[in-house]
C-alpha cells in the first residue's frame, strides 16, 4: 500500500487535524527559527544574543511579534491601496500551501487512525511546491510596485528576475530525482530511497538545489532583493506592523518550507539515517518526525551559517552564475544521469556501464582543460594588443576585435 | 451537491467577474493581476477535472513565468498612465476591430457547437496508467516530433531575441577585484587601502573638481579624478573655505 492511497481514506476529521497541525508547526517553527538564527548568528559574531526575555531568550520571537503588531501601521499616500493589501497576504498563504504535499512522517497511528502526517499526497507533488513558489513571487513583486517609491519598485524587480532564474536551476535540479524515483510525488520520492539517499546518488543535483533554495528564498548571500546597503529594506521599505509581520513569517516559513523539501528530495524525507532503523520501533513510527525535524533543523542551521560567513553577492555576478553555470551543468548533468538510468534499466552489462562513466569523467576533465586553455589564450591576445595608449578619459576598454583593426589601420 | 461542482459554482463566477473586469482596469498592472488570477482559477479547475499536471504546469509556466515577466515590462516600463487614443499607425484601428470581430466570431460557433451536460468519456482509460505517466506516453512517442518541432521553434526564437539584444562586450582580460585588492594592500603605501578620500565638501560649493582637505589643510590630490588633474580642471578649494578663519597656504603653513 503505498502513501497515496494511505492518506486518501482518511475521513474528514483527520484531515482538518493534519490541516490545523501543519500551520501550527509552521509558527511555531518561525519563532523558534527567528530566536535561533539571532543566537547563532550572535555565537558566530562572538555576542550572546537575545537571552532576557523567558529562559535563554527563548519568547524574543514573541514579545517581538507583538510589539510589531501593536506598531502604527501605515499606508504611504502613493501607495496602491489594493494591492499594498493584498501582496503581504499573497506572500504568506502561498508558503505555507507548500507544506500541504511533504510529509512529516512515515506511517503513524493518529488517534486510532493509520495514517501519514501529510495532507495530501498529488502525483506531482514537488511540481505543485514549485507552483505555489511561483505565486510567492506575486507577493514580493507586487508589494515593490505597490509602494509608489523606487526602492522598494527596484527590490521587487531584482527579486521577480532571480526568483525566475533561480526557478528554473532549481526546476532543472528536480529532474534527477524524478528520473530515479519515476514518480513526482513526493510519498514515492521517499520511498525510492529506501536504500540509498539520492544525496549520495544525485550529489550534483543536491548541490544545485541547494544554492538555488538559498536564491529562491531571497536569503544571505543571495538577499538582493532587500539589499539594505543598496536599497534600504527592498520591497518590504514601506511595509509597517502587521503586514511587515507577514512579510517577516513567509520569509522564516519560506526557509523551512524549502528545507523541508530538501530533506524530502534528498535526505529520504522522515526515515531513520542508516543504522538508525530500529527507532522507528519506538513512539510507533512518531519518532520518525524527530528525524524529519532534525533534519530540516540542520538546513535551517546552514542558512543561518551562510548568513554570518558570506558577503552579499553583487548582482550581475549573481545572475551570471545563475544562468551560465547552475543551468548549463544541471542540464549536462540531467543527460548523464538519464543515460545511466536508461543503461541500467535495459540491463546494460557492467563494462558498458563503468566504460560510460568514465568517458563522462574524461570529457568533464577535458572540458575543465580546454576552458583553463581558453583563458590563457585571450590572456595573450589582450597581450599582443599591447597596452592601449593611455586615455585622458575615461573609456571602457575596446574589444580587441576592433582594437586589432584599429592598431592595423595605423 | 458533489464538492467538484461547488468548486466550480464558488470559482466560476469569480474567474469570469475577473475576466470581465480585467478589460475595464485603468492601471495595466491592474489588469495582469486580475489575468493572473484567471489563469490560477483555471489551473484549479484543470486539477478539479483530474488534470493535475496540466493545472500544476498552468500555474508554474503561465502565471508563474509568462505573468510575471509581463508585470516585470509593466512596473520597469510604467504602462500607468492613460494610454494615448491617437492612431499612431493609420488603418490600425479597423485591423484591430476586424481581427476581434473574426476571433469572437470563432470562438463562438465552437462554444455553440458544445453539448452541455455530456459525461466525460474516456477519461478512466486515459488516465489509467496515471496521469503524468499517460501524457508522457503521448508526448514521448506519437506526438515526439511535433514536441521536437515546437521546441527547436521556442529555442530559435529565443535565441534570435538575444542575438538582436547583443551588444559586443570587451573581451580584453580586466584585472580581477581579487588582484586589485592585493596590489591595494601589497603596494607601496597601505594608506589609501580603505578607499580613496572622496572630494571636498565646503559649504558654498561641494563639486567633483575641488579637492578635500588633509588634516594639515593641505589639498588631497588623491580626492580628485586623474582625469580632470590631467585637463587641469581642478579648482582651488582655497576660494571656498570659509572668511574669517586663519588662510592655509599650500604647504600647510598658516
Amino acid at each position: 500500500m503505498n502513501s497515496a492511497s494511505i492518506i486518501l481514506d482518511d475521513p474528514t476529521w483527520v484531515i482538518v487535524a493534519k490541516g490545523v497541525l501543519v500551520f501550527a508547526l509552521c509558527v511555531v517553527l518561525t519563532l523558534l527559527s527567528v530566536w535561533g538564527e539571532r543566537r547563532i548568528v550572535a555565537r558566530m559574531q562572538m555576542r550572546m544574543g537575545p537571552n532576557r526575555v523567558g529562559p535563554f531568550g527563548l519568547i524574543q520571537a514573541l514579545a517581538d511579534g507583538v510589539k510589531l503588531a501593536l506598531k502604527e501601521d501605515i499606508i504611504p499616500a502613493a501607495a496602491d491601496r489594493a494591492v499594498f493589501v493584498i501582496a503581504p497576504i499573497i506572500s504568506v498563504t502561498t508558503c505555507f500551501m507548500a507544506f500541504a504535499v511533504i510529509p512529516l512522517t512515515g506511517e503513524v497511528n493518529f488517534f486510532g487512525e493509520q495514517t501519514i502526517m501529510q495532507l495530501t499526497d498529488l502525483p506531482v507533488g514537488v511540481l505543485y511546491v514549485l507552483a505555489t513558489a511561483s505565486i510567492g513571487v506575486y507577493g514580493i513583486v507586487l508589494a515593490g510596485w505597490s509602494s509608489g517609491s523606487t526602492y522598494p519598485l527596484l527590490g521587487g524587480l531584482r527579486s521577480s528576475a532571480q526568483v525566475i532564474s533561480y526557478e528554473i536551476a532549481m526546476g532543472l535540479s528536480f529532474v534527477g530525482v524524478f528520473i530515479y524515483a519515476g514518480s513526482m510525488s513526493t510519498g514515492d520520492i521517499i520511498a525510492a530511497q529506501s536504500t540509498w539517499w539520492n544525496v549520495v546518488v544525485l550529489f550534483p543535483s543536491f548541490a544545485i538545489y541547494v544554492i538555488s533554495m538559498v536564491g529562491e528564498t531571497n536569503r544571505a548571500p543571495f538577499d538582493l532583493a532587500e539589499a539594505e546597503g543598496e536599497l534600504v529594506g527592498g520591497f518590504h521599505t514601506e511595509y509597517s506592523s502587521l503586514k511587515f509581520a507577514l512579510f517577516f513569517l513567509a520569509e522564516y516559513v519560506n526557509i523551512i518550507a524549502v528545507s523541508a523539501l530538501a530533506t524530502t528530495l534528498f535526505l529520504g524525507g522522515p526515515s531513520a539515517p542508516p543504522g538508525l532503523g530500529f527507532t522507528s520501533a519506538w513512539l510507533g513510527g512518531w519518532f520518525s518526525f524527530i528525524w524529519f525535524f532534525l533534519k530540516v533543523l540542520a538546513f535551517f542551521f546552514f542558512f543561518v551559517w551562510l548568513r554570518g560567513t558570506l558577503p552579499r553577492l553583487r548582482y550581475d555576478q549573481f545572475m551570471k552564475f545563475g544562468w551560465k553555470v547552475l543551468i548549463p551543468v544541471n542540464v549536462a548533468w540531467i543527460l548523464v544521469v538519464a543515460t545511466l538510468r536508461l543503461l541500467t534499466q535495459q540491463g546494460a552489462s557492467q563494462f558498458v556501464i563503468a566504460g560510460f562513466t568514465g568517458a563522462v569523467v574524461l570529457a568533464v576533465l577535458g572540458a575543465m582543460t580546454i576552458y583553463d586553455r581558453s583563458k590563457i589564450k585571450a590572456e595573450e591576445l589582450a597581450n599582443q594588443v599591447g597596452p592601449m595608449p593611455e586615455p585622458s578619459f575615461p573609456v571602457p576598454a575596446l574589444p580587441t576585435s576592433l582594437a586589432l583593426k584599429e592598431k592595423e589601420g595605423n | 451537491m458533489s464538492g467538484e461542482s461547488a468548486l466550480f459554482w464558488v470559482l466560476a463566477p469569480l474567474a469570469v467577474l475577473a475576466s470581465v473586469a480585467m478589460l475595464f482596469m485603468k492601471k495595466a498592472v491592474h489588469s495582469a493581476i486580475l489575468l493572473a488570477w484567471v489563469m490560477i482559477t483555471l489551473a484549479i479547475f484543470y486539477i478539479a477535472l483530474e488534470a493535475p499536471f496540466l493545472g500544476i504546469v498552468q500555474i508554474v509556466v503561465y502565471t508563474g513565468a509568462v505573468m510575471m515577466l509581463f508585470l516585470f515590462i509593466l512596473m520597469l516600463v510604467g504602462v500607468d498612465s492613460s494610454d494615448s487614443l491617437v492612431e499612431k499607425i493609420k488603418g490600425i484601428r479597423s485591423v484591430a476591430i476586424f481581427t476581434a470581430l473574426a476571433f469572437s466570431l470563432t470562438l463562438i460557433t465552437f462554444i455553440a457547437r458544445a453539448e452541455l451536460g455530456r459525461p466525460s468519456v474516456g477519461l478512466d482509460e486515459a488516465n489509467s496508467g496515471g496521469n503524468v505517466e499517460g501524457l508522457a506516453q503521448y508526448l514521448f512517442s506519437d506526438y515526439v516530433w511535433a514536441f521536437e518541432v515546437i521546441s527547436a521553434l521556442l529555442i530559435t526564437a529565443a535565441l534570435g531575441a538575444m542575438v538582436l539584444a547583443h551588444s559586443e562586450k570587451s573581451d580584453v582580460a580586466r584585472t580581477s577585484q581579487r588582484a586589485r585588492s592585493i596590489a591595494r594592500f601589497r603596494g607601496k603605501s597601505i594608506a589609501t587601502a580603505a578607499g580613496l578620500p572622496g572630494s571636498g565638501v565646503y559649504a558654498r560649493n561641494n563639486a567633483l573638481d575641488l579637492p578635500a582637505l588633509l588634516p594639515d589643510g593641505k589639498p588631497s590630490d588623491l580626492s580628485t579624478a586623474e582625469v580632470l588633474h590631467r585637463r587641469g580642471d581642478v579648482a582651488e578649494s582655497k576660494s571656498y573655505q570659509l572668511e574669517g578663519l586663519p588662510k592655509i597656504d599650500d604647504e600647510g603653513n598658516k
